[in-house]
């Protein structure tokens, strides 16, 4: 057999890429509703944190601070998560893997010359290609409508690269993370609760809901090293000053580590699952 | 060189076993089986041996659950035996080499390798990156393989708005397009209709005709077997109990004779049970079933003591004989 050449590693994957994007854009309606649906939040949020600061000083709810935040860098932090999220949140990902799993369409990968892992990391770029694509508009135009909450401007050229580089790897540390988490079906018929779990738990630690920052020591410190907080609060932290110089290069570092390690995690889960689905009949 | 001597796929000893968890009905069964569980033992195969030649096209005929498909998924790596040995081209199939993937082709149920939502034409592309099929292959096998089994047409169809034979027919495509050596079919004409049934049978006979594939097909539906396969291989509780030629099934599991006559002039069948079992009386012709060594005899006796018109001596129907196989080996007789 000819030895697959480089050229032919990347044209797999683009034609995967391809393929799945054609088949986004098969459901091209709902996945537009669907993806303007998740902007309404922003405007309750947005009341939310005005009631917050309000409380904090009735009198200039604009000079309260919050953990070093104010209620513009509360909005502004809070815009940058949905960026950070639209690339680190995979939707369906765990769950496509676990009915694959139950329904025995984990053959075909078995099969075919074709790894389920990079088969369903180039369907997702896919995925949020065609997201992008779409949400583009509206994520301007709400940033554009919210441009005062940013009064600090844009962060300098080597800032804004990490920023870029920690969404990129924000992706695919997300991906891998729970790819890691479908693939635990393996070992259970049905993984939902877990899942659950997951995402409330991810929905706290990730900075999602609010900034890191917020959290009592030593929780603060804790979450600090678990893997979930790049998935929403390091982008937006970095894309707002809030961590700088030495502390952003460890951040980043730890970042390509945890990456790399859900990345071979995932690998060693699939390869046991595999060998535990084949010993138990299929 | 002793790849020479080896068959394409060789199969020795062959068995798999598997734990199943006992559920037991009721809640109080429920809760105890949270603490503790308990497992029984399936031997979905058990020891079975097999040679199949490059170019051979086997039938695995029998009863659901007899371990036909638990073969064919150990011949395509997708489960590891619990003991035994099997070679496929000189690969061992569970080692799931690239290699090996490249070189054979599995199809097994209806939803398996098309895009729902697309077209199956961009399925296909997609397998022929992912097999590294040369442009003029891919063109030329595409080509012709639409066009036996004509669906030129719906090529640019979502897969989700074809029916269930179309649908089997395109699977069939996505397999061959890589022009597997090697290749395993779980009951492909299940759930079809006639036509589609016969579309697919007399297309599987003709593709395997011109490139000499080697097929190993499973399937309960006598006809398949009938119009495609020269070997039969029927497996019942695990084990194989006959392998071989379609016809010598009857030669060797059945006893038994059917005689029909068509009786002149008085009609009367009346003492003709003395002969044997009457299957079918419908004036005038009688079916009766008779012992195979017993069949000169009585046709002597009848044709001395009654008016017949015409006679024909015939085997069982093979469908009857392998259920009757079936039923013996499920009742635990030798």
């Amino acid at each position: 057999m000819n030895p697959i050449t480089w050229t032919e590693f990347v044209r797999t994957r683009w034609m995967i890429t391809k393929t799945a994007l054609a088949e986004r854009l098969a459901y091209r309606g709902d996945f537009a509703l669907g993806t303007l649906m998740r902007f309404l939040p922003v405007v309750t949020q947005i009341f939310l944190w005005w009631a917050i600061f309000q409380s904090l000083d009735p009198s200039d709810p604009n000079q309260a601070r919050l953990a070093g935040y104010s209620f513009r860098d509360m909005v502004a932090y809070y815009l940058l998560t949905m960026v950070g999220r639209a690339f680190s949140s995979m939707p369906g990902l765990s769950s496509s893997i676990a009915v694959k799993v139950r329904d025995g369409e984990i053959k075909r990968f078995l099969v075919q010359p074709i790894d389920l892992l990079t088969f369903l990391f180039w369907s997702r770029v896919a995925h949020k290609l065609a997201y992008y694509a779409i949400a583009i508009l509206p994520f301007a135009l709400v940033f554009f409508l919210c441009r005062d909450f940013f009064h600090r401007g844009m962060p300098d050229a080597a800032t804004f690269a990490c920023f870029v580089a920690s969404l990129i790897l924000s992706f695919v540390l997300g991906f891998y993370l729970e790819a890691c988490i479908g693939l635990i079906s393996f070992w259970m018929l049905e993984i939902s609760s877990l899942l659950f779990v997951y995402m409330l738990l991810q929905f706290f630690l990730s900075g999602h809901m609010f900034p890191l920052d917020l959290l009592p020591q030593p929780f603060q410190q804790l979450v600090g090293y678990l893997p979930i907080k790049y998935l929403a609060y390091f982008p937006a932290a970095v894309y707002l000053g809030k961590i700088q110089g030495q502390a952003l290069a460890i951040d980043m570092a730890m970042l390509v580590g945890w990456t790399a390690f859900f990345f071979f995690l995932s690998r060693w889960i699939f390869s046991r699952g595999v060998k535990r689905y084949s010993g138990f009949g299929g | 060189m002793s790849t020479i001597e080896m068959s394409t796929i060789e199969v020795h000893q062959l068995s798999k076993s598997y734990r199943v968890y006992q559920k037991k009905e009721g809640l109080r069964e429920a809760i105890r089986g949270l603490f503790h569980r308990e497992f029984r033992t399936v031997e979905a195969v058990r020891g079975i041996s097999l040679r199949v030649e490059a170019g051979e096209f086997v039938a695995f005929l029998g009863p659901n659950g007899a371990g036909k498909t638990t073969t064919l998924k150990l011949l395509s790596g997708v489960i590891s035996p619990t003991s035994g040995h099997a070679s496929v081209m000189g690969y061992i199939p569970w080692q799931r080499k690239l290699e090996y993937r490249r070189r054979f082709a599995l199809v097994m149920g209806q939803k398996n390798q098309l895009w729902w939502d697309l077209p199956a034409q961009e399925s296909f592309r997609l397998h022929q990156q992912i097999y590294a099929i040369r442009k003029e292959d891919f063109d030329r096998n595409l080509g012709e393989l639409t066009e036996m089994l004509e669906v030129c047409s719906l090529l640019g169809r979502p897969v989700r708005e074809l029916s269930l034979g179309e649908r089997m027919k395109m699977e069939l495509i996505a397999a061959l397009l890589h022009s597997p050596e090697v290749l395993f079919l779980d009951e492909p004409t299940i759930g079809l209709d006639v036509i589609a049934q016969r579309t697919i049978q007399q297309f599987l006979k003709r593709y395997q005709e011109e490139r000499n594939t080697t097929i190993l097909l499973t399937s309960h539906y006598m006809k398949d077997v009938a119009a495609l396969c020269r070997r039969v291989v029927v497996i019942a509780k695990g084990t194989i109990q006959y392998d071989g030629s379609l016809t010598g099934i009857v030669d060797e599991f059945s006893s038994s004779k059917l005689i029909t006559l068509v009786l002149g002039e008085s009609r009367n069948a009346d003492g003709l049970e003395r002969f044997g079992e009457l299957v079918q009386v419908d004036l005038p012709r009688v079916t009766l079933k008779c012992g195979k060594q017993q069949v000169s005899q009585i046709l002597a006796a009848i044709l001395n003591q009654y008016p017949v018109e015409d006679i024909a001596v015939e085997d069982p129907p093979l469908e009857e004989v392998i259920a009757q196989l079936f039923h013996r080996v499920s009742a635990g007789e030798p």
